[in-house]
């Protein structure tokens, strides 16, 4: 435990800019640092982008009902689906793993906050306004149009005058820093600050997806960014990286691209798995299968996950070398995926399992995702991707992975974890109703998708002609996305409902293993009275089952005492700070200033920045001590 | 709760067999119809792996079923079940098993990559192949036969039975070849000399194959489509002999005066296409010299498509070719939205129609000059 988890004493109040706040009104939640608000703020702007990423995609799929239609324009349709792809990309799906981790980590390891409170609060400030500066792009002159991947040259000047494309690359270079900053908050968390008798063998598999997907993160970021960075010079200062009248190749960019790319889709999917892999033994009333095999299998999927990225690219004239080795690699993955499958499985053998909404999900997420994963292994195969890829078979396969996997996953992981976060339950009854709305839905728009990719429609595609067999298919995928939509409506409904009238949930409604559990729901503002101790994987059902915990009483009683060293000046309870937002919103602003070349802005911004880091840097250690019942 | 899941899914998968019995799968584009070794061999490949991956789905799944219903928690009983925490020799047992599903997948896999995939070496290229250069623009194709001195625009014709080698280039963005029933894709990149072959064999039916752009290129990116034609030798023979026989554009002016032309419209069209512009951008080999960088219109009469493959040109239905024509010509954004071919006549020009349909006329004879002789007074005659 390098860091303490005592600051020095209070008291060396520097004079700062502003007081640091400790209101708790409605403007308390700018101002917090606490990691559960922050998780709460991820996974409703998770769920506000979502909403977008899903009312684009239903303009989408009508224009797509019948062949011919002109509900979109082409130009119109390409923003439409290159905004989509970002959103459910960037500011919906990935931003949900990260509010599940920056909630349940802390709780999980039984520690009371993340290592660095305000930078996760800026972290979160940063991803919401490079969320919304990307949002504003449609009332600016038209979303970008080039793609998810955007890939060059389409996105240079003289192809790609208007704004569109600015919008794209200075977004998701501002989401880029939040992302990175709180992926080293998280790993400084899980290395430092995990309860005493928690070795790294003993984490929760949530707690181990998190670590590996936020070292993919520190990984993969920095090719993308470097690729944002170069295209925002061609665009603003006339370089020629990626001009191909100078000698820029455009393939750097699908390189670059997908060296950050292809980790992105684990980043987004092995939270995923980690939730799944909670929710599983609970309600099969068992431990999971296999854990050292599972913590494994996601290290390898991840390390492996840097060594594929190629695939996206194998009909771009690699050669057959290339293709044959890039294609090895990504086969391999399905070995170890393949193993955290069998172990799923192998955890309900044998149980006794309980038919959740939660575990609904966490079934339809494995049949779904095997699915997606056997798509990914066919496309794994040159010779079929050179029919297949850029075809609605794609399409199909990344979502399944996607939206039938990891949504599904976020999805189940919401029903088992808002009575803890709330202390409110959803309904189970409607819960049954939405998950077979939603799941069903998925599958009636994706599966049909295979079929029209294999019959000749290119994805990205504004409109197809009658007479190619493509309506049926076509029809049926836009007929599931209203299923689903109800579904996701009737959630919302549900959702806002059980927050007033939801049964009280208690601490532990579902007779769950993880330290999470131990304490109240909605958890107290310093999470833990106590200082729990860890004497195995799931730390809280052997406090419950002490007859199956094998730790030596001598052990047990030295992690106790180590507990109680941690919590005996009281627990310090971090205060709040305006600076983390301030400083992400003079990026906000920024970004305009990059996106439309005035620099006077820029530079004001940048001192604003600069100036808002130092306040920061000083303003105090604020926050306050409280002295739970039973502590000293 | 499991049966009535259950049911429903077994439901609807009966449905969905009953779906794909009514959908048939070699439609024109279909990837799954394959007509040529290649495809052949990238079809066989998908066959061999979609019954592997259906028996892993099927396995995942029935052990799934399984559990779910011999391991359901009853009422009532509160008992905790045995906390295995895992069992090494089955672990090792099941990836094991993964392990010898991947090198069932892979090993045709990378016999089928050499097969296809390989670069052609320019001293492996013989004097029987068809070499053509292949120039993506927004949105349309050029096809260039150095061999043979042809210049023409979205359709591709090749003799059955030779291997064709395509050089591919992009004059903007990126794009992309892909005729599925006779090749996979290969991006066109800016930059880039890639290289694309395919043959075909005596299995091959003569006839049209459509073709599109798989790789997003803005704009009207859905409407860059092409068409492939195999061609018996004799038919191929015509075609370049078609394009070989026209005199080049000097010779070509000093003969049109022996030229017996006697269809008025066409000589109307023919003029008109120079003075409405139309000559400054589309080369037509011995009277327009054109740009390069715009579509060739060189023998556009035999063509079985317009505007990069969008509307039909049916060969055996003059009437419906020049009813597509002049749709076109009137308003080329309603039939291929953002391209950009001018609109040349505005909504209330009295002489469009007339104009237009000389334009469509004289169009409609290049490369048909003997039967537009014949049909003088016929179908093109009012």
């Amino acid at each position: 435990m390098a860091i303490s988890r005592r600051p020095a004493a209070a008291g060396s109040n520097l004079p700062g800019l502003l007081n640091r706040p400790t209101g708790s009104g409605l403007l308390s939640w700018f101002t917090t640092i606490d990691h559960k608000r922050l998780g709460i703020l991820y996974v409703l702007s998770g769920f506000f982008f979502l909403a977008v990423g899903t009312i684009e995609s239903s303009l989408i799929r009508l224009q797509l009902i019948a062949p011919n239609m002109k509900l979109l324009s082409p130009d119109l349709y390409n923003q439409m689906f290159t905004a989509h792809g970002v959103t459910m990309v960037f500011l919906a799906i990935m931003p949900m793993g990260i509010g599940f981790a920056n909630y349940l980590v802390p709780l999980q390891i039984g520690a009371r906050d993340l290592a660095f409170p305000r930078l996760n609060a800026f972290g979160y400030w940063v991803y919401l306004f490079g969320g919304l500066l990307f949002l504003t792009s449609w009332f600016l002159g038209g979303a970008p149009d080039v793609g998810w991947f955007a890939y060059s040259p389409l996105t240079s000047l003289s192809n790609n005058p208007g704004h569109g494309t600015d919008f794209y690359m200075v977004a998701l270079f501002i989401g880029g820093i939040g992302t990175l900053v709180t992926a080293m908050n998280i790993i400084v968390t899980i290395v430092n600050m995990r309860a005493p008798g928690m070795t790294f063998m003993r984490m929760p598999i949530f707690v181990w997806m998190v670590f590996v997907t936020m070292f993919l993160v520190i990984f993969a970021f920095p090719p993308l960014t470097i690729a944002l960075f170069q295209v925002i010079m061609d665009r603003s200062f006339g370089t020629h990286f990626y001009d191909p009248a100078f000698g820029g190749l455009p393939i750097l960019w699908q390189h670059l691209f997908w060296i950050f790319g292809h980790p992105e889709v684990y980043i987004i999917v092995l939270p995923a798995f980690g939730a799944i892999s909670e929710i599983i033994p609970t309600f099969s009333r068992k431990p999971l299968f296999g854990y050292p095999v599972m913590v494994l299998s996601g290290i390898f999927i991840g390390f492996m996950g840097f060594a594929v990225w190629a695939h996206h690219m194998f009909t771009t004239g690699l050669g057959a070398i290339a293709n044959t080795a890039f294609s090895l690699t990504t086969v391999i993955i399905g070995i170890p995926t393949g193993a955290k499958i069998f172990n799923w499985l192998a955890t309900m053998v044998g149980g006794k399992i309980r038919f959740t909404t939660a575990m609904l999900f966490a079934i339809a997420f494995l049949i779904t995702f095997t699915m997606g994963g056997v798509t990914g292994i066919m496309l794994a195969l040159p010779p079929f991707t050179a029919q297949a890829t850029d075809s609605y078979f794609v399409v199909a396969h990344f979502h399944y992975v996607m939206g039938g996997g990891a949504l599904l996953a976020f999805f189940g992981g919401i029903y088992y974890w808002f009575p803890k976060v709330t202390g409110k339950m959803l309904s189970e009854s409607l819960g049954k109703i939405i998950f077979f709305l939603v799941a069903g839905g998925l599958h009636l728009i994706f599966l049909p998708q295979h079929f029209a990719g294999l019959l000749g429609m290119p994805r990205r595609t504004q409109t197809y002609f009658a007479g190619y067999g493509l309506e049926i298919w076509n029809s049926l995928s836009t007929i599931g996305v209203f299923v689903a939509i109800i579904g996701a409506l009737l959630f919302a409904f549900d959702f806002f409902r059980s927050l007033k009238n939801g049964k009280p949930a208690g601490n532990d409604p579902w007779d769950a293993r993880t330290l999470e559990w131990s304490i109240s729901s909605p958890p107290p503002v310093h999470d833990f009275d106590h200082t729990p101790i860890s004497t195995g994987v799931d730390a809280f059902w052997l406090s419950k089952h002490p007859e199956f915990d094998h730790t030596d009483e001598a052990e047990r009683e030295e992690l106790k005492k180590l507990a109680a060293e941690i919590d005996d000046h009281g627990i310090h309870v971090p205060g709040q700070s305006w600076w983390p937002f301030i400083s992400a919103a003079m990026m906000f602003v920024g970004g305009y200033a990059v996106i439309y070349h005035n620099w006077t802005l820029g530079v004001i911004c940048l001192l604003m920045i600069v100036m808002s880091t130092f306040a920061w840097a000083f303003e105090g250690i604020g926050g306050k001590h409280v002295h739970p019942e039973g502590s000293h | 709760m499991p049966n009535r899941r259950w049911f429903r899914l077994i439901g609807l998968s009966i449905l969905f067999i009953l779906l794909l019995g009514g959908c048939s799968f070699d439609t024109i584009q279909s990837a799954l119809d394959p007509q040529a070794p290649i495809p052949r061999a990238q079809h066989d490949l998908l066959i061999w792996v979609s019954w592997l991956s259906l028996i892993v789905i099927l396995g995942v799944g029935g052990v799934l079923f399984v559990s779910l219903i011999r391991f359901r928690a009853k009422a009532n009983d509160d008992r905790i079940p045995t906390q295995s925490h895992g069992n090494t020799a089955l672990e090792i047992g099941l990836i094991a098993l993964a392990t010898v599903i991947t090198i069932l997948v892979v090993v045709p896999s990378v016999r089928t990559i050499f097969k296809t995939e390989g670069r052609i070496q320019a001293e492996d290229i013989t004097a029987d192949d068809i070499i053509v250069n292949v120039t993506g623009y927004q949105w349309w194709w050029a096809f260039d036969y150095p061999d043979l001195g042809i210049t023409t625009a979205n359709e591709l014709h090749i003799p059955k039975g030779k291997r064709v080698i395509l050089n591919l280039a992009s004059a903007d963005v990126l794009h992309s070849f892909w005729v599925p029933k006779l090749s996979g894709k290969r991006d066109l990149i800016p930059n880039q000399d890639n290289q694309l072959w395919f043959v075909t064999d005596e299995n091959t039916p003569e006839g049209v194959y459509y073709g599109q752009c798989a790789e997003l290129c803005l704009g009207a990116h859905a409407y860059m489509r092409f068409r492939v034609i195999v061609d018996s030798e004799a038919d191929f023979a015509t075609w370049i002999d078609k394009f070989q026989s026209i005199a080049p554009l000097q010779a070509s002016t000093q003969a049109s005066v022996q030229l017996v032309q006697v269809d008025p419209q066409i000589e109307q069209g023919k003029l008109l296409f120079k003075q409405k512009g139309c000559g400054a951008c589309h080369a037509i080999k011995g009277y327009s010299g054109g740009a390069p960088d715009k579509p060739n219109l060189t023998n556009f009469g035999l063509r079985n498509s317009l505007a990069a493959g969008v509307l039909e040109m049916p060969a055996d239905d003059l009437e419906l070719k020049k009813e597509h024509l002049m749709r076109w010509l009137r308003d080329p954004q309603e039939v291929k939205p953002t391209n950009r071919m001018p609109t040349l006549w505005a909504q209330d020009d009295p002489k469009a129609d007339e104009e237009i349909a000389a334009i469509a006329a004289y169009l409609l004879s290049l490369g048909n000059e003997a039967e537009t002789q014949a049909s003088v007074g016929g179908n093109y005659g009012n």
